[in-house]
């Protein structure tokens, strides 16, 4: 067979085959391939999209948690120094109180003295005053009666003589 | 090491070969030039091997309508060693040496009427079409299934090609309506490619010189001038028949819309010839280098060792640059028919 002339034939059958191969090809083949990996590119930009706007976001969030936790600091430091502020004064108050309770328990210890002071020179007059009359009754003589007008005149008589009631 | 050990195997290999061709056969009746042309034209029966006398070979049907008898199809094995069967027989010479001829009552041998026999080709075409659908197939399957997952191995390697293509090729040369040819340009492609590819393959089923047949670069040529023109704009159809050079040139004479118009019919014959040069060279360098292992066989043994190295060196030597060649002539045909659109859709602002 001649190399250079064409044989009819094979042309009839090459182009029978090679329609049906171009049509199978361009139906079922390439286009299918090509929309895959124009989906994929698609997909592909979308998710470095949506990744790109993740890291801004999430940049964002972290100023912001970052401006929370300043925030927070300061509160901190203000309730640290109000607490402080706190203690001082109840210290402070508590130590009043502790003062003027003292001052008060004091003054009662004081009254107390002196009542039970009053009360022992109350009971040493009316032992004075008996040993008294009854000292007077043995230098006059006579027994005086312990009356009512006696021991009158007797607390008279040590009131101005010997010792002052009060 | 390994290289050392290669070195040998190729050595054990060679003597093998040296050894158990029968080198009365290989020295007698040895011809180069048929040997090549069987291996790179056409034939109506596949011949596989021979060994020891016994001929391998696929006989394939004859589909022939003559003048008087009408259809005809019987296989190709009642015609061999110029047997005639029905009035039809091979012609062992004269012009149609190699092709069914019919002979009429009156003695005179002419071709069939119509002569569509499944030969040697058309079964190395299809199956190289089907090995084609069964790269390309199976994979677009793949991608609707796994759109958005990144493609490996094999399917990566065939995605790297069409987009390879697509992008840096067609769409370049073709602008923005690219995407109404690439379903062809890419079809060519991977049908050039595949079945230069196959056809590298020295043995059966591939080893047919599809693409180094001027039919199959003739169709594929016919195709792009068909698309070329039929695409083409008024700016383009102005450029062939009144392009823009001093008037002289186009009245009374009009050379240049006669040189323009020639130019139509000879971009696309250059892109016929270019594709079936290339792979039927490429074969036939390789054959014949193949050959001279043959043909050294009655020059003595030492001769014929020698010489059979220095033939699987070069032979190993082409198939490289067949294989570079392979993707080279794939390529350039697509990316010239993507070049003669790209300008028949020219259009000026």
């Amino acid at each position: 067979m001649s190399l250079l002339t064409p044989d009819t034939g094979l042309l009839f059958w090459m182009t029978l085959s090679f329609g049906i191969v171009f049509f199978i090809l361009a139906k079922y083949g390439f286009p299918i391939i090509n929309r895959a990996i124009e989906k994929r590119n698609q997909y592909i930009n979308d998710s470095l999209e949506a990744a790109r706007e993740a890291e801004t976001r999430l940049a964002a969030l972290h100023s912001e948690s970052e401006a929370l936790l300043e925030q927070a600091r300061k509160e901190r430091n203000l309730l640290l120094q109000e607490a402080q502020e706190m203690k001082k004064k109840i210290i402070s108050e508590a130590r009043e109180t502790a003062e003027a309770e003292a001052r008060l328990q004091i003054e009662k210890a004081t009254i107390e003295i002196e009542e039970t002071k009053k009360r022992a020179l109350g009971e040493i007059r009316g032992q004075i005053a008996e040993i008294s009359v009854a000292i007077a009754g043995k230098v006059l003589g006579s027994k005086l009666e312990s009356s009512e007008q006696q021991n009158r005149l007797i607390d008279r008589l040590l009131d101005d003589e010997l010792i002052p009631k009060n | 090491m390994i290289l050392k050990n290669n070195i040998l195997r190729l050595g054990i290999l060679l003597l093998v070969v040296v050894l158990f061709t029968p080198s009365a056969r290989a020295a007698e009746d040895f011809n180069v030039k048929e040997t090549v042309f069987e291996h790179i034209g056409d034939a109506y029966s596949w011949h596989i091997a021979t060994i020891a006398d016994t001929e391998i070979s696929i006989h394939l049907p004859v589909i022939v309508k003559g003048k008087d008898s009408g259809w005809q199809v019987f296989s190709s094995s009642r015609l061999e060693q110029g047997a005639e069967y029905k009035g039809y027989r091979i012609a062992q010479e004269g012009d149609y040496k190699g092709k069914i001829v019919e002979r009429n009552h009156t003695g005179l041998e002419t071709r069939p009427v119509i002569d569509i026999s499944i030969t040697k080709n058309v079964l190395g075409l299809w199956i190289n079409c089907i090995v084609l659908l069964l790269i390309i197939l199976p994979v677009a399957r793949w991608y609707k299934q796994h759109t958005f997952e990144p493609p490996k191995g094999f399917r990566g390697a065939v995605e790297t090609l069409m987009l390879d293509v697509q992008d840096e090729l067609i769409k370049p040369c073709i602008g923005d309506d690219y995407k109404r040819y690439t379903p062809f340009l890419l079809t060519a492609f991977f049908f050039i490619f595949v079945n230069n590819l196959m056809g590298l393959i020295p043995f059966f089923p591939g080893g047919t010189n599809i693409t180094g047949n001027i039919t199959i670069t003739l169709f594929l040529a016919v195709c792009t001038f068909l698309i070329v023109n039929i695409s083409g704009t008024k700016e383009y159809w102005k450029e062939i028949f009144w392009p823009e050079v001093p008037s002289w040139l186009k009245v009374p004479v009009p050379f240049m819309p006669v040189i323009e118009l020639f130019g139509v019919f000879t971009k696309p014959f250059a892109l016929m010839i270019r594709l079936f040069a290339n792979i039927m060279a490429g074969h036939s360098v390789i054959i014949s280098l193949v050959c001279v292992i043959f043909i050294t066989v009655s020059m003595g043994v030492g001769i014929n060792i020698g010489m059979s190295a220095v033939s699987v060196v070069f032979t190993i030597f082409m198939y490289f640059i067949e294989l570079l060649v392979a993707y080279i002539q794939a390529y350039v045909f697509t990316l010239l028919s993507a070049v003669f659109i790209g300008l028949a859709k020219v259009k000026h602002d």
